[in-house]
């Protein structure tokens, strides 16, 4: 009986947090369509022209070409970047490993806004920071490793004899790889790319300290007009909310098909004892 | 030294949604006997078990001990002591700690404490393993580890559940002897799962056949074996060769004539059949004759297809030329293609109603 | 993944060097050489020639500025605390498998991928003085003066922990769930129990999961900047380190003093992981104490 009521208060408590957060994103979505809306339960008329006039009002398509350009080159990158890598730490063994991976692990584990200045600053430095290219190269420092520990338990999967078989049979190095590694990294691949896509697309902190004024992703230029709030109305700024919304929601639409929901947080596994 | 039950009376029904694992599975097991669930993978053993110790709900029925039901108690206030496939020992601690676990949930004094974890340590015959830690154990170690720790509680009921699966082949017989020794030694009453028939026979007084969380056959190990009371526990016994026959006639001590597919078989039977009905015709490969006499009652000509030398014998399948096939363990030797007569002693043939035809008892 | 053993043969060949450089490279320029630089730059300050330690004596010297780091435990340490409570305690109780697993996860992915701009605007106009949240508890008669529950301490621990709790209850329900079963139900058969089951034998075994989550959740609420501006006093009761640290390089341009600035946070939140490992090791010496030892 106890257990009955600690279970229920439980998933009350989960259809609490599930209830605020669907007030949260509606209210959003809600205000996007309002003509006027001011202290009532819902607006007393409803529009879709803050949609036109966010786009044309806040430069959305040139923000919506380099948010999707830079999320691309940043999954094409990474994914580059990171796969032999993650090839060699899963299969091989050599010393100062441990230290290898603390150091891919460091990126992910120190808040941007630590590492964010001295990076911007680094780029300034050399011309590259507020250029499309800055964002991408600065996105890319927390992507690799990312894509490492991403792919890593992929390799590990793959027997060692598949590659030994193939390379009995008179397959090369390049061939194992070309035939064997690539086919069945592909669901690795996937998984890693999507989960990329999806972060880039909504990082905030690194993309801020880089970008400048013509190379802003779109969560970028959300912040500066919710920061600024009262200079554009509130619903045109809610409109550009929907669109960012609905562009996260389709990509975690497309990322939901090949990952559990589950992998898009950090996996801690168990130690082994 | 343990105070054991007197008698654990049971009625269990599981479901889980839709699927229903445990129909109406019912037993009496008596004071200090060893008891085995035996079944195939999904027949139920392994949940009736996990009911009884009080890790998951029944759906309904009802579980008594000594006159007094227990099923509503959960599992830390029952009393009994549980043994884990995996062993389930706590990696955080040492083997005293483990072992120890429980007497210090009763808050028994410390010199006691560690005296009876000495005592059971003695008694699985790991004295010096104190102070490591369950992974530093190979696998038979951590099940003796995993035992004295359930005994060292002196429960009233032990549970195990198939817990020589993880190890190889000669260890399990070792901890095969053990478990029989601790349970005569010690006097306790024993519920064991196995899908391993050797280890059903070997350790128990009553062995429980369960096929679809239906209860096949109950009996002792020899009546398991040898008069198993349908085909699939004919079949789970090693039973395998069956042969569809009709009853020709039936005598009063049990034997019986039956026909079928151009043989002629006599045997014995447990059953109510008569004469005219379909049966089953069973006989287990050790207790095939193989010789050169020619065919008659109970015997068979055939060709030998496939021999595999098995060390103390052959493994032969023959081609009986009623065109059956037959499998059969024979110390004879024999050449593939060579033509032998395979005898069937009547006394080791037993008939079966047919699947599906009072199958379930 | 194996260990390497002194004396184990290296498996790094030419092949193997040549797979590890490009991405090594990228991390050692891009995230490396930027960090050193930073605490290069941040001892060369603009005013003074050469080596010194002008910037930090400078924040530490400036109330207004070493103000933030107050501000900034003064988020963080609740923040945590809360968030991983309410997460562990929610993923212990659905350790065995939830109803509804898929969707629940699902939906409690949306704030992580939808970020945290998107939130801070949700919370400013749902938790609003005129947002449905007010609305709702002027209607139902138990407020008379609506809530102030945006541009403060309150907005931004809100906003944190909207973002936070779902990232935090997935990872220690996958940590938890991975832990064998028959672990408690043999404790359950020994006499333990829930609650013993819990302090005794789980909560060890939990111990480095939570001890990660802790880790992960305080260097995040550590770094917070956005939520701190847009649902904060940014100027005031919620300026934090990181706001600092911005507002020396983007507003003032002196790149060397915003680099001390943010060494300084590095520097507590490296701290902080130091206090956690500690205490992680004080927790499961409690929680063993007289049953691992004699």
């Amino acid at each position: 009986m106890r257990g009955r009521l600690w279970g229920l208060a439980l998933y009350l408590f989960v259809l609490g947090f599930i209830l605020n957060l669907l007030g949260i994103v509606s209210h959003v979505m809600v205000s996007a369509f309002a003509k006027r809306w001011f202290g009532t339960p819902l607006p007393t008329a409803f529009t879709t022209e803050w949609f036109t006039y966010a786009w044309s009002n806040f430069d959305l398509g040139r923000i919506l070409t380099v948010t999707l350009s830079v999320a691309g080159a940043v999954v094409v990158l990474a994914l580059i970047l990171g796969f032999p890598a993650a090839y060699i730490l899963a299969r091989r063994n050599f010393r100062g490993k441990p230290l290898l991976l603390l150091l891919y692990f460091l990126p992910l584990l120190i808040p941007q806004m630590t590492y964010g200045i001295p990076l911007a600053t680094t780029l300034y430095r050399y011309a590259i920071g507020g250029t499309v290219a800055g964002v991408i190269l600065a996105n890319l420092v927390p992507m690799v490793p990312l894509a490492v520990f991403i792919l890593m338990p992929f390799f590990e999967q793959i027997s060692m004899n598949l590659e030994w078989g193939a390379a009995m049979m008179g397959a090369n190095r390049f061939q194992v790889f070309r035939r064997i590694l690539l086919p069945l990294t592909v669901p690795g691949l996937l998984t890693a790319g999507v989960l990329i896509l999806v972060n880039t697309v909504s990082n905030f902190e690194l993309t801020f300290l880089v970008s400048g004024a013509g190379s802003q992703t779109l969560v970028v230029a959300l912040f500066y007009n919710v920061f600024a709030g009262g200079v554009r109305p509130v619903y045109s700024v809610d409109a550009m909310a929907v669109m960012y919304m609905t562009t996260v929601m389709l990509l975690l639409l497309l990322a939901l098909r090949f990952v559990r929901p589950t992998q898009m947080v950090f996996r801690l596994d168990q130690p082994q004892r | 030294m343990a105070v054991t039950i007197q008698s654990l009376r049971f009625r269990i029904t599981k479901r889980f949604g839709a699927k229903t694992v445990l129909r109406d599975f019912a037993l009496e097991v008596r004071g200090r006997q060893f008891v085995t669930f035996l079944g195939p993978s999904g027949c139920g053993k392994s949940t009736a078990l996990n009911i009884l110790a009080g890790l998951i709900p029944a759906t309904d029925g009802d579980v008594w001990i000594d006159g007094e039901r227990i099923d509503h108690l959960p599992p830390e206030k029952r009393g009994f002591g549980m043994v884990f496939q995996n062993y389930a020992l706590f990696p955080h601690m040492t083997v005293f700690g483990n072992i120890a676990f429980g007497l210090q949930l009763q808050r028994r004094p410390a010199a006691e404490i560690r005296e009876r974890v000495r005592g059971m340590l003695e008694l699985v015959q790991l004295p010096a393993f104190e102070d490591r830690y369950p992974g530093q154990l190979s696998g038979g170690q951590q099940q003796r580890i995993a035992i004295a720790r359930a005994l060292v509680l002196q429960p009233r009921l032990m549970l195990l559940d198939e817990p020589l699966s993880n190890l190889d082949a000669k260890l399990r017989i070792e901890m095969r002897a053990e478990i029989k020794r601790l349970h005569t030694n010690l006097g306790l009453t024993s519920i064991y799962v196995t899908h391993d028939q050797t280890e059903a026979l070997s350790l128990s007084d009553w062995v429980v056949v369960m096929r679809d969380g239906v209860l096949m056959q109950a009996g002792t190990p020899q009546e398991i074996h040898d008069q198993p009371r349908n085909l699939f526990v004919a079949d789970f016994m090693g039973f395998r060769n069956f042969f569809p026959v009709q009853v020709a006639s039936v005598h009063p001590d049990g034997s019986v004539e039956a026909a079928g597919n151009g043989m002629r078989i006599r045997g014995r039977t447990r059953h109510a059949l008569v004469p005219g009905a379909a049966a089953v015709a069973a006989i287990r490969p050790d207790d095939v004759v193989v010789g050169q006499q020619a065919a008659g009652s109970n015997s068979f000509r055939g060709k030998v297809e496939i021999v595999e030398y098995l060390g103390r014998g052959n493994e032969v399948i023959l081609a009986l030329e009623t065109g059956a096939r037959l499998w059969v363990h024979t110390p004879e030797r024999v050449t593939p293609g060579e033509s032998v007569t395979a005898v069937f002693p009547p006394e080791k043939v037993i008939l079966l109603p047919p699947e599906g035809a009072g199958g379930a008892a | 993944m194996r260990r390497t053993r002194a004396g184990e043969p290296s498996e790094l060949d030419l092949m193997a060097t040549a797979c590890l450089v490009p991405s090594l490279l990228y991390v050692l320029v891009m995230f490396v050489y930027p960090f050193l630089y930073g605490i290069y730059m941040s001892l060369r300050p603009a005013k003074v020639a050469g080596f010194s330690l002008a910037n930090y004596l400078t924040f530490f010297g400036d109330e207004w500025q070493y103000r933030t780091v107050w501000i900034t435990f003064n988020i963080a340490v609740p923040n945590t605390v809360v968030v991983v409570s309410v997460a562990l305690l929610l993923a212990y109780g659905m350790r065995r498998g939830i109803w509804l697993e898929r969707t629940v996860t699902t939906i409690l992915v949306l704030p992580i991928s939808l970020g945290v701009i998107l939130l801070a605007e949700g919370i400013i106009g749902f938790y609003g003085a005129r947002g449905w949240f007010n609305q709702l508890l002027l209607g139902l008669g138990l407020l008379n003066e609506p809530l102030v529950l945006t541009h403060n301490y309150i907005g931004v621990m809100l906003s944190l922990f909207m973002q936070q709790f779902p990232f935090c209850f997935l990872m220690l329900l996958g940590y938890i769930s991975g832990i064998d079963p028959s672990i408690e139900n043999s404790a359950r058969t020994l006499g333990a129990g829930p609650w013993t089951v819990f302090y005794k034998v789980m909560l060890p075994l939990m111990a480095p999961g939570i001890a990660i989550a802790f880790a992960l959740v305080f260097v995040m609420s550590f770094g917070v900047f956005p939520s701190a501006i847009l649902l904060g006093q940014p100027a005031g009761a919620t300026r934090t380190i990181a706001i600092a640290a911005y507002q020396q390089a983007f507003e003032s341009y002196d790149m060397s003093y915003a680099s001390a600035i943010a060494v300084i946070m590095g520097v507590f939140q490296m701290a902080g992981l130091v206090i956690i490992v500690l205490l992680r090791r004080r927790m499961v010496m409690a929680a063993t104490m007289g049953v691992g030892k004699r």
